[in-house]
C-alpha cells in the first residue's frame, strides 16, 4: 500500500515539475511548482519523516512560493510575456539541457543497476554536517551570514524613508 | 496514535457540524453586529430571522455564476476552493475532547501552521486570476500581510510548545491541567491573537478586501457560489482560529462539571463571539501601519517572550 502511494506521489511530483518547466504563463508554472513541493511533502510523510514533511509545506510551499507569486503578481506581466516565453522556449532550446540531463539519468541507472554499490566517498550524516559546519568550517558559515547581512542592510538602505528636508531634485 | 479517533461517524459528524455552524454564523454575525450598532439586523425570515441563512443560500445558488471573459479561467475557479479545503483540513488535528477528533498527529501544531500558510493562495490567486486592479491590490496586500504575520504567529506559540514540550495538540491540552497557558504566556497569547486575526483576514485587519478603498478587494469579480465559498470559508476559518486559541491557551476541553466536549464547544463559541465583537468594535488600521506594527513591535516582543520563556523553562543546573 505504502509503495503504491509512494510511486503515485512521485509520479505527481515528476509530472508537476515537468509541467512547471514547460508552462509559458509564469503563474501557471508556479502553481505546478507548488504542487510538486506538496507532493515532495507527502513523500516525506510516507517515509515517516513527519517533521520534514510539515516543514516542507510551511517553508517552501507556504512562505517562499507565496513570495514568488507575490513578485510575479507585482510585475503583472500580461499576454506579451506569454508570447515572449513562446519565442524563448522553442523546441531547439531543449536539446542541450535534455542531452546533459540524459547523461545524468544514464549514470543514475548504472548506479542502480549495480545495486547502489558503486565505490563512493564515506556516507555523511546530518549530524556530521552540523558538526563540520560549526567546527572547522565556522568561518565559511560566518562569511555566508555576513553576505546575507549585507543583503539585508542593502535592502534596508533602498527602502529607507526619504528625508523631507532634501530638495525634490536631489532625492533618490 | 489513538485508535478511538478517526472513525467514519466522527469525521462525518465533525464535518457536518463545522459547516452547519459556519453557515449559522452568517446570521449570528449580522444579528450581533446589528445589536452592537443599535440596529435590529435580519429578523424577518422565520423565528428571530433564523431562516435568513436558508434564504441567503437559495439566493446564492440561483445567482448567475459569472466568470469574467478577461479572467484566467482555471485559476479563477480553483481559488475559492483552496480557502475552504485548507480550513476544513486543519480541523483534522483539532482535539475536540478525549476520544473525539480525527487524527492524533505528533506535529499537529505544525500541521495547522502549514495549512494556514497555504490558505493565502486562495486570496492571492483570486486576486491574480480576476485580472482587475482592485483584486490585484487585494491579493498583493493579502500576500504581504499573511507572509509577515505567519512569522509572528509561529514565534508566539513557541512559548507554549516549550512549556508543553510537544507539538501534539492533545498533549498540549493535557499539559494545561495545572493551569491554562494564557497566564504564563500572556504576551504570546496577545501576539498570537493579533496574528491570527491578520492571518484569517478578518476585520479590523481585513485590508485585502477593504471595501472603502478596494471595492471588495480580491473577490470583486466573484459572484454566486464562488463568492459563497469565500464567504463560508471565512467563517470556517474563524471557528478554526478560536478552536486553536482555546486549545493552546485556554485548556482545550479541560474544565469542571460539564463533559469535555461541552467545555470545548463553549470556549470555542466565546472565541467566535469575540472575533465578531472586535470586527464591530475596532477601526481598520492603514496598511503601512499594519506592516510597521508587525515588524517593529510584534516581532521583537515575540522574540523577547521566546527568550524569557526559554530561560525560565530551562531546567536548572
Amino acid at each position: 500500500m505504502a509503495l503504491i502511494l509512494f510511486y503515485l506521489t512521485s509520479a505527481v511530483a515528476v509530472f508537476a515539475t515537468v509541467m512547471m518547466l514547460t508552462r509559458l504563463n509564469a503563474v501557471h508554472g508556479l502553481l505546478y511548482l507548488i504542487l510538486s513541493l506538496l507532493a515532495v511533502g507527502v513523500i516525506f510523510f510516507l517515509m515517516g519523516a513527519y517533521f520534514a514533511a510539515v516543514l516542507e509545506v510551511i517553508i517552501y510551499a507556504g512562505a517562499i512560493m507565496v513570495l514568488f507569486v507575490f513578485v510575479i503578481m507585482m510585475l503583472n506581466q500580461g499576454q506579451t510575456t506569454t508570447a515572449q516565453e513562446r519565442v524563448w522556449l522553442e523546441p531547439g532550446i531543449w536539446l542541450g539541457p535534455s542531452f546533459l540531463a540524459l547523461i545524468l539519468l544514464v549514470e543514475l541507472v548504472v548506479i542502480i543497476a549495480h545495486g547502489g554499490h558503486i565505490e563512493t566517498g564515506q556516507v555523511v550524516s546530518a549530524k556530521q554536517v552540523g558538526i563540520a559546519l560549526f567546527g572547522p568550517y565556522l568561518i565559511a558559515v560566518e562569511l555566508a551570514s555576513i553576505l546575507l547581512l549585507a543583503g539585508l542592510v542593502g535592502a534596508y538602505h533602498l527602502g529607507r524613508p526619504i528625508p523631507k528636508t532634501l530638495p525634490p531634485e536631489s532625492r533618490p | 496514535m489513538n485508535d478511538e479517533l478517526g472513525e467514519a461517524p466522527d469525521i462525518a459528524g465533525i464535518l457536518i457540524a463545522v459547516i452547519a455552524v459556519a453557515a449559522l454564523l452568517i446570521w449570528v454575525e449580522r444579528r450581533l453586529l446589528a445589536f452592537w450598532q443599535d440596529r435590529l439586523g435580519p429578523n424577518r425570515v422565520g423565528p428571530l430571522g433564523l431562516m435568513q441563512v436558508v434564504a441567503d443560500m437559495i439566493k446564492m445558488f440561483f445567482k448567475e455564476d459569472w466568470i469574467p471573459p478577461f479572467a484566467d479561467k482555471p485559476i479563477f475557479v480553483i481559488a475559492p476552493t483552496i480557502v475552504f479545503i485548507t480550513a476544513l483540513a486543519a480541523f483534522a488535528v483539532i482535539p475536540f475532547a478525549p476520544g473525539v477528533g480525527i487524527i492524533d498527529f505528533n506535529f499537529g501544531l505544525l500541521y495547522f501552521l502549514a495549512l494556514s500558510s497555504l490558505s493565502v493562495y486562495s486570496i492571492v490567486l483570486a486576486g491574480y486570476a480576476s485580472n482587475n486592479k482592485y483584486s490585484l491590490l487585494g491579493g498583493l496586500r493579502a500576500a504581504a500581510q499573511t507572509v509577515s504575520y505567519e512569522v509572528f504567529m509561529g514565534i508566539s506559540i513557541m512559548g507554549v510548545v516549550m512549556l508543553a514540550g510537544t507539538f501534539d495538540l492533545r498533549e498540549i491540552v493535557e499539559a494545561q491541567r495545572g493551569g491554562w497557558f494564557i497566564v504564563p504566556q500572556f504576551v504570546g497569547f496577545v501576539i498570537f491573537l493579533i496574528a491570527i486575526v491578520a492571518e484569517s483576514r478578518r476585520g479590523p485587519l481585513d485590508l485585502p478586501e477593504a471595501e472603502q478603498e478596494l471595492v471588495a478587494g480580491f473577490h470583486t469579480e466573484y459572484s454566486g457560489m464562488k463568492f459563497g465559498m469565500f464567504f463560508v470559508g471565512e467563517y470556517v476559518a474563524i471557528i478554526l482560529s478560536s478552536a486553536i486559541i482555546v486549545t493552546l491557551f485556554f485548556g482545550g476541553w479541560l474544565g469542571p462539571w460539564l463533559p469535555p466536549l461541552a467545555w470545548f464547544c463553549l470556549k470555542t463559541g466565546i472565541g467566535v463571539l469575540f472575533f465578531i465583537l472586535i470586527r464591530g468594535a475596532l477601526p481598520r488600521p492603514r496598511y503601512d501601519q499594519l506592516m510597521a506594527f508587525g515588524w517593529k513591535i510584534l516581532l521583537p516582543a515575540g522574540l523577547l517572550n521566546l527568550v524569557i520563556t526559554g530561560a525560565l523553562a530551562l531546567p536548572p543546573g
